[in-house]
């Protein structure tokens, strides 16, 4: 035990504090599948724009819909369109980043100028364009982030991988007669693994903040399904009579994001000391 | 340099049109007829055949793409159906909101920022340095359209002092125009000063290792003096690179708070084009969001090798 207490206190703060708000945010959406206080869609008029209470801990929107239990049900939506795009984005963005460092400089090239052409439109204008064109819903959000993020990956992925061809034992691979694929994913790759990961983190983050404004514009997760962007939507049209309500879904996707962040920090320090800098930093 | 000069603004070039090709492939894999999307299910054939003759898609992909971008060559971005305009005079017309508000929250991020980033990295490790970077990390965790509402349920709500949205217009004067663009300016702001303030600390710390900076501490010049004269220089070049590159997010982000404060500016148009099926418009507006932004990046890697002749010789 003592031993543990030492590791767990030789790591970074932002590591523990990131972990923990992360863990926090995962268990509730994790527990809103077998659990929460009311039906999350369930509508009942007559308790509509209730305040916090005994009954309905954090009140009840327009709809008489129980808060609290549309943000649990809310976090595992956001969680759910983060991962889903941070997923894909690295499914496209890391072999692309990977195959143009193999190949030099055309490769090199093509990776930039695709980057040049995804970072043109943020993620909340592909989302719009995606919208314009396909309709609303959590499939073209994730598209849309998805593709923002492959862009993000590629480059990331094409520096870290630059940097390994570059060492000796790469070489020495390459000398022995193994091929560029082999070398990439045998030695490239398993070294390139941290700082994916941290990004990844990252654009987590990321893609929670977007999935929340575009479902505030009634671009994102559609009703019923909850979202907390929509709830803050909704609760922005009853800010004189229920302005809790516009708090609490904010909250969370705060909680949400910085916890994700902070433990992104923690894990680029932890993988990498050279970056490391005191406590949240 | 020149060679440099060239070759960026040939990727400009590239880059844009690639995006217009993208923006239009987007809208041309729309499922159905869009006249019809337009003017519903129940309209009659005749006028469906009308509309789709005046949107032009009775003629074939390149020639409608052709005449589309040559257009935009000439200002003529086409006209709305749904408010009879010409695309050109609503985009003008919405600019005149969209960029003084995107200005004042570029002012107001970099003027919260830099002095911020500066006197975090003079304390580094101390108390006034942990307050700056947790106001960092929440400035990112904080959702600018959440920090919107509650600006307004704070000013406009409990305090009264600003409206809750809605734009006077500029021939009421500049005084109420701009006070209509405060809010959602310093909405628009928090979440850029926050990744401002940590870039200008790190950039600052950096500074502060040099042996010029150490010299100026050992000759016993004021720790303001050194961070004004000989750190703050150094440290805007990569601050004004992040200033550059936070426009992509001004854009994004504008889009979201002009809808929370109902103003009439671009983001709202293009929100508002959706809705309305108005594909000339959304198609119009998102190619100039997307070319201004790689413009803008465009702008900021040519002074920036300007100033820094390092980047141009890798390229």
């Amino acid at each position: 035990m003592t031993g543990f207490m030492k590791r767990l206190r030789r790591l970074p703060v932002s590591l523990l504090l990131g972990g923990l708000l992360t863990a926090l945010v995962v268990g509730a959406a994790l527990l809103s599948l077998v659990w929460t206080p009311f039906p999350a869609e369930q509508v009942r008029v007559v308790a509509r724009l209730r305040p916090p209470g005994p009954v309905h801990w954090l009140g009840t929107d327009h709809f008489g819909r129980d808060a609290l239990s549309m943000i649990l049900v809310g976090a595992r939506n956001s969680l759910a369109v983060g991962a889903a795009a941070v997923a894909l984005g690295a499914l496209l963005g890391v072999p692309l980043g990977l195959a143009a460092s193999a190949w030099g400089r055309w490769g090199d090239e093509a990776v930039a100028r695709l980057g040049d052409l995804l970072f043109a439109f943020p993620a909340v204008l592909t989302a719009i364009l995606l919208t314009a064109a396909l309709g609303a819903g959590a499939v073209n959000v994730v598209l849309a982030l998805g593709l923002f993020n492959a862009a993000v990956f590629a480059r990331v992925a094409r520096g870290a991988a630059l940097a390994v061809w570059r060492r000796d034992f790469v070489r020495a691979a390459l000398a022995l007669g193994r091929g560029p694929l082999s070398v990439t994913l045998v030695h490239v790759l398993p070294n390139i693994a941290g700082v994916v990961i941290v990004q990844g983190t990252v654009l987590f983050a990321v893609a929670v903040l977007n999935e929340a404004a575009l479902s505030y514009l009634g671009l994102g997760i559609q009703p019923p399904s909850p979202s907390w962007g929509k709830m803050l939507g909704d609760a922005q049209t009853f800010l004189f009579t229920a302005p809790l309500q516009a708090i609490f879904p904010g909250a969370a996707i705060a909680v949400t994001v910085l916890g994700l962040n902070l433990l992104g920090d923690g894990l680029r320090d932890a993988l990498d000391p050279r970056h490391r800098s005191a406590g949240l930093l | 340099m020149l060679a440099f000069l060239v070759r960026r603004l040939l990727t400009l070039a590239l880059t844009a049109w690639l995006a217009t090709l993208v923006v239009f492939a987007v809208l041309e894999a729309i499922p159905g007829d869009p006249a019809l999307v337009m003017l519903g299910t129940s309209a009659q054939p005749e006028a469906v055949a009308a509309l789709r003759a005046q949107m032009g898609l009775d003629r074939p992909w390149p020639v409608r793409y052709a005449g589309w971008v040559g257009g935009m060559l000439h200002g003529d971005f086409g006209t709305s159906l749904t408010y009879a305009r010409p695309v050109a005079g609503l985009v003008a017309d919405r600019l005149a909101i969209t960029l003084p508000l995107a200005g004042l929250a570029l002012l107001l991020s970099a003027g919260i920022a830099i002095p911020l980033g500066l006197f975090a990295a003079g304390r580094q490790g101390r108390a006034g340095d942990w307050a700056v970077m947790a106001f960092g990390q929440m400035g990112i965790a904080v959702p600018g359209f959440w920090f919107a509402i509650l600006l307004i349920l704070l000013f406009s709500v409990r305090l009264g002092w600003f409206s809750a949205g809605g734009f006077p217009g500029w021939e009421a004067g500049a005084g109420p125009a701009l006070k209509a663009l405060l809010l959602p300016a310093v909405a628009l702001a928090l979440p850029e000063a926050a990744i401002l303030a940590r870039i200008t600390r790190t950039a600052a710390l950096d500074t502060l290792r040099e042996e010029y900076v150490r010299t100026a501490v050992a000759k016993g010049l004021p720790r303001r003096v050194v961070l004004r004269r000989h750190v703050l220089p150094n440290a805007l070049i990569p601050v004004a690179t992040i200033l550059g590159l936070q426009f992509s997010f001004l854009v994004a982000g504008a889009v979201v708070v002009e809808n929370v404060f109902t103003l009439p500016g671009l983001g709202r148009l293009l929100y508002q084009a959706i809705g309305q099926h108005d594909l000339i418009v959304v198609q119009s507006v998102v190619v100039l969001l997307a070319v201004t932004v790689v413009a803008v990046n465009a702008l900021v890697d040519i002074a920036c090798a300007a100033i820094d002749p390092r980047p141009r010789v890798q390229a």
